[in-house]
C-alpha cells in the first residue's frame, strides 16, 4: 500500500492523568491496602512501561470492602427505584462526558485499539448504565414476581478482555435491583475501574454502595469464598470458574458464571461473501481475539470453500497491527506476556499437529506482547487448536458438507457462548440456529452487543444471563 | 465487449436465461453488513502527508462536470479553463481527469481542452432518464464522438433492468459500445433507482459483462446518488471481475461528493477492497462539481497553514 499510506494518527495519551500509584476504593474513599498487602505494578502491553503501581487487597481489606458494602445495602436497596434510576443515569452520562479519558485509559492499560475503546467499550458501557437505569423503578414488572427483593452485597470478578465493559455489566444491573457491589477487575487491567471509582464519587453515589478492590488470583478467591457475600458474578476462564462453583457450593450464595467458548462461525455457500468475510474477520480479530464469544473455529461449507479463503486472506492482509492508540490500528496488542505465551503455545501445537498456519505479511512492535493475525485451514475436530480456547487472534479453519455436518460439528464442543450463521436464506437460518446449543446465535453479523439483548452460555460456557430483563435475575431473589 | 471476456464466463450472454441465471447466482450482498462496513472504514484519519497526496490524488480524479439547461458556450469555457488550471496561484496543482458536459457542448469544450491532457467526457444515450429509442441512443452517442468526446457516459435503461430484462440492457449496452469505437465507455447504473445492493452487483457485472470500460453510480439527476456502500458494492464487482476475467474495469461515484473529507473516504474504500491498482484516474474518477473548489481550500490550508476564504477561489 505505498501509493497511499496513512500517516501516523495517535491519540493523545495527555487527555487521562495516571496516577504513580493506586490504593482501594473502600466506602467513598481511595484508601491504602492493610500492612500485610503488596502492591503490583500494571503495565502498557504495547510497549512494556510500566503505567502505575496498585495496591494488592488481602483477606483483611476484602472483609472491610465487604463489611462497607453491608452497611451501604440498608440504605441503598430502600430507596424507592427511581432514586437509584437517577445515580445510575447520572454515571451513564458522565461516562459520556468522560469517554475520551476513558478510552484512552483503556488501550493504554489493555492495549486494545483506540477505535474499539473509543466506539465500542465506552459507549456500550455508558448504554448498560443507562439501560438498567430504566429499570430500576419497574422492577416489579421484571417477570420475577410482584415483590422482588435485593439480593445483598455481590462479590463481583471480571476479567481483562473489555475491562470498562465488564464493570458496567457487572455494576449496572446489581445496583438498578438494589444490590451493593465489591468488584476486583483483572491484575492486568486495573485502571478504567480505579477510574469508575472516581466516576461513582462524582455521581455522589452513596459511600459503600461501590467498592473496588484490585488484586491477583488470591485477592478474588478472598472475595468469593467471604462469608459475608450473598452473590458471586464471574466472567472468565472455565477452569477459574470451576473453582468458584466449588468454593461456592453448599453455601447461601448464588451464583452466576460467564466462562470460555469456542464459538462457531458457519459460513454457507449461499452467504454474502464480502459480509461474511468481514464478520469472520470481527468475529476473530475484533479485540486481538480477546473475546469469549470469539468466533474461533470457522465452518465453511466445502463448495464455498475456495472462494472464502482467497477472500479471508486479501482482507487480512489489510488489517493495521500496531499503535492501539493510533486511530488507524485494526489489531493492538496482546494483554499480557502470561497470554501471548499461552497463545504461541497453542499455535505451536496446531503447527505440531498437521494444520496448515498462515499470517499476513505484517511488521509487528519489537516492545510489548504482539501476535499476527493467524488462520490454521486443515484443522479438524481432533486438532487441539479446535477445541481449546486460545482466546487470542488465531482462527482454525473446518469444512462441512451438509447443514447437519454443520451443526453437529459446531455443538461437538464442551462451550456453547455463541455462534455465527451466514446465508442469505431465512429458512436456513432459523431451522440452524434451532438447533445450535449456544446461548447466542448471530445471523449474517457478529460480535454484536446490545443491552437490551441477554448473553450468558450453555454447558462448559456457564450459566445465568447477562444484559437485558434476563440480566436482572441474576440479581433479584 | 464480450470477445475480452475469457472463455470461464463465456456462454452466460448467450441467452437471456443463462444471463438471468448468473446474475441471480452471483453472492448476495448483505445490506447491514455493506453499510456497516463502508461506514466503519469512513472513520479511517487520514492526515499530513497521507491528506495532502489524497487531496491531490482527487483533483486529479475529478470529471469537472456541468449538466444544466443553462449550460452555454460561455459556461464550459470558464468550466474547461478551471479544470486545466484548478489553481491559478499555484501551478504545481495537478489538472482534473476530465471535464464533463452534454453533446451539444462538446465541440466547444474539445477546442478549450486541446492539448491540455484533461479528457473530455459527454454523456450520451438519453441522458438522465435513457427513455428514447435505441438510434435515438446510438446517434447522440456518435454525435458526440464525432465532435471530440473521448470518453461517452451512458444510461442504463433502469425500467427495463428492473423489470428483469437483462438481455435488452445488455445489448444497449453492447450497441453503445460499438458506437463509442475507440471512446472510452461510463455505464451509469442509476444506483438511487435500483432499489437494493443485490441490484447494484448485478448491474455492476451486466454492464461489465456486455464490455464497459467504467461502471458509475448516478446521474446526479434523482435524489440519492453516489453513497459509500453503494461504491463499495462496485469496487467488489470490478475486483472480482477481473480475477474472472483479467480485465480492469473503472469506477466513478457521482453525485453529492462534495467536500474533500468525502472524497478521502473514498480513497481508503479503494484503497482497502480493491487495492492500489485502483488508485488511479484511469480507474477511477469523482463526478463532482462543488468538490473540486473544497478540494483546492484544504490543499491551500495544508500548504500554507492557514484557510483562505472562499473568494480566493475561483467560481466558474
Amino acid at each position: 500500500m505505498s501509493l497511499f499510506e496513512y500517516a501516523p494518527a495517535p491519540e493523545s495519551r495527555s487527555v487521562v492523568d495516571i496516577a504513580p500509584s493506586y490504593g482501594l476504593f473502600i466506602d467513598g474513599e481511595f484508601v491504602p491496602a492493610a500492612a500485610s498487602g503488596g502492591v503490583f505494578k500494571t503495565v502498557n502491553p504495547a510497549s512494556e512501561e510500566v503505567l502505575a503501581e496498585i495496591a494488592e487487597a488481602g483477606a483483611e481489606d476484602v472483609d472491610r470492602a465487604v463489611a462497607a458494602a453491608r452497611r451501604a445495602f440498608g440504605p441503598w436497596s430502600a430507596l424507592p427505584g427511581a432514586e437509584r434510576a437517577k445515580y445510575l443515569f447520572r454515571i451513564a452520562r458522565i461516562i459520556q462526558e468522560r469517554a475520551r479519558e476513558l478510552a484512552v485509559l483503556e488501550s493504554l492499560d489493555n492495549g486494545k485499539p483506540i477505535k474499539e475503546s473509543r466506539d465500542v467499550d465506552v459507549p456500550l458501557a455508558a448504554a448498560h448504565f443507562f439501560y438498567y437505569a430504566g429499570w430500576a423503578d419497574k422492577l416489579e414488572y421484571a417477570g420475577f414476581g410482584p415483590r422482588p427483593r435485593a439480593l445483598g452485597v455481590a462479590a463481583q470478578v471480571i476479567p481483562w478482555n473489555f475491562p470498562l465493559l465488564m464493570l458496567a455489566w457487572k455494576i449496572a444491573p446489581a445496583l438498578a435491583a438494589g444490590n451493593t457491589v465489591v468488584l476486583k477487575p483483572a491484575e492486568t487491567t486495573p485502571l478504567s475501574a480505579l477510574f469508575f471509582a472516581d466516576i461513582c464519587r462524582q455521581a455522589d453515589l452513596p459511600p459503600g454502595v461501590v467498592n473496588i478492590v484490585t488484586g491477583a488470583g488470591e485477592t478474588g478467591r478472598a472475595l468469593v469464598e467471604h462469608a459475608g457475600v450473598d452473590k458471586v458474578a464471574f466472567t472468565g476462564s472455565t477452569e477459574v470458574g470451576r473453582q468458584i462453583a466449588r468454593s461456592v457450593a453448599g453455601t447461601r450464595k448464588r451464583l452466576t458464571l460467564e466462562l470460555g467458548g469456542k464459538a462457531a462461525n458457519i459460513v454457507f455457500d449461499d452467504a454474502p461473501i464480502d459480509q461474511a468475510v468481514e464478520g469472520i474477520v470481527n468475529g476473530i480479530f475484533f479485540n486481538q481475539g480477546h473475546v469469549c464469544c470469539a468466533g474461533s473455529r470457522l465452518l465453511v461449507q466445502e463448495s464455498a470453500y475456495d472462494e472464502v479463503l482467497t477472500a479471508l486472506k486479501r482482507r487480512m492482509a489489510t488489517l493495521r497491527v500496531g499503535d492501539p492508540l493510533d486511530k488507524n490500528t485494526d489489531v493492538g496488542a496482546i494483554n499480557s506476556a502470561a497470554q501471548l505465551a499461552r497463545i504461541r503455545e497453542l499455535s505451536d501445537v496446531g503447527a505440531a499437529e498437521g494444520a496448515e498456519r498462515w499470517s499476513p505479511p505484517c511488521e509487528l512492535p519489537a516492545q510489548g506482547y504482539w501476535f499476527a493475525p493467524t488462520i490454521f485451514t486443515g484443522v479438524t475436530q481432533a486438532h487441539r487448536i479446535a477445541r481449546e480456547e486460545i482466546f487470542g487472534p488465531v482462527l482454525s479453519v473446518l469444512t462441512f458438507r451438509t447443514p447437519d455436518e454443520a451443526i453437529e460439528k459446531a455443538n461437538n464442543t464442551p462451550y456453547g457462548l455463541s455462534a455465527g450463521i451466514w446465508s442469505e436464506k431465512g429458512s436456513l437460518i432459523l431451522a440452524v440456529a434451532d438447533k445450535l446449543r449456544a446461548g447466542v446465535v448471530w445471523a449474517n453479523t457478529f460480535n454484536k452487543f446490545d443491552p437490551t439483548s441477554p448473553f450468558g452460555g450453555y454447558k462448559e460456557s456457564g450459566y445465568g444471563r447477562e444484559g437485558g430483563r434476563h440480566g436482572l435475575e441474576a440479581y433479584l431473589a | 465487449m464480450t470477445a475480452t471476456v475469457t472463455s470461464r464466463l463465456s456462454g452466460v450472454s448467450g441467452s437471456a436465461f443463462n444471463l438471468r441465471s448468473f446474475l441471480h447466482g452471483l453472492p448476495g450482498v448483505d445490506k447491514v453488513g455493506v453499510e456497516a462496513r463502508a461506514a466503519a472504514l469512513g472513520t479511517r484519519s487520514v492526515k499530513t502527508t497521507a491528506k495532502a497526496a489524497a487531496i491531490d490524488l482527487a483533483i486529479r480524479m475529478v470529471d469537472l462536470t456541468t449538466l444544466e439547461g443553462a449550460d452555454t458556450p460561455g459556461k464550459v469555457r470558464a468550466l474547461s479553463a478551471k479544470g486545466v488550471r484548478p489553481d491559478p496561484a499555484d501551478p504545481t496543482c495537478p489538472h482534473v481527469a476530465a471535464i464533463c458536459v452534454y453533446p451539444a457542448m462538446v465541440p466547444v469544450a474539445a477546442e478549450a481542452l486541446a492539448g491540455s491532457g484533461v479528457h473530455l467526457a459527454s454523456v450520451a444515450t438519453a441522458f438522465p432518464s435513457g427513455q428514447a429509442p435505441l438510434e435515438v441512443k446510438l446517434a447522440d452517442t456518435r454525435d458526440a464522438v464525432a465532435a471530440g468526446a473521448d470518453e461517452i457516459d451512458m444510461v442504463i435503461s433502469r425500467g427495463a433492468f428492473l423489470s428483469g430484462r437483462y438481455d435488452f440492457v445488455y445489448d444497449e449496452i453492447v450497441a453503445v459500445k460499438q458506437a463509442c469505437g475507440s471512446a472510452h465507455l461510463k455505464v451509469i447504473l442509476e444506483t438511487g433507482e435500483l432499489g437494493t445492493y443485490d441490484n447494484v452487483r448485478r448491474a455492476s457485472w451486466l454492464a461489465m459483462l456486455a464490455g464497459a470500460d467504467f461502471i458509475k453510480t448516478s446521474t446526479g439527476k434523482v435524489p440519492v446518488a453516489a453513497t459509500l456502500p453503494v461504491t463499495l458494492v462496485m469496487l467488489e464487482a470490478v475486483r472480482d471481475f477481473r480475477a474472472q476475467t483479467g480485465r480492469q474495469v473503472g469506477v466513478k461515484p457521482a453525485g453529492g461528493i462534495r467536500t474533500t473529507k468525502d472524497a478521502i473516504k473514498y480513497l481508503v474504500l479503494i484503497n482497502e477492497t480493491v487495492g492500489e491498482d485502483w488508485l488511479d484516474p484511469d480507474w477511477f474518477r469523482f463526478g463532482a462539481s462543488s468538490l473540486l473548489n473544497d478540494l483546492l481550500m484544504q490543499r491551500t490550508k495544508l500548504t500554507t497553514g492557514h484557510y483562505a476564504g472562499p473568494d480566493y477561489f475561483t467560481l466558474d
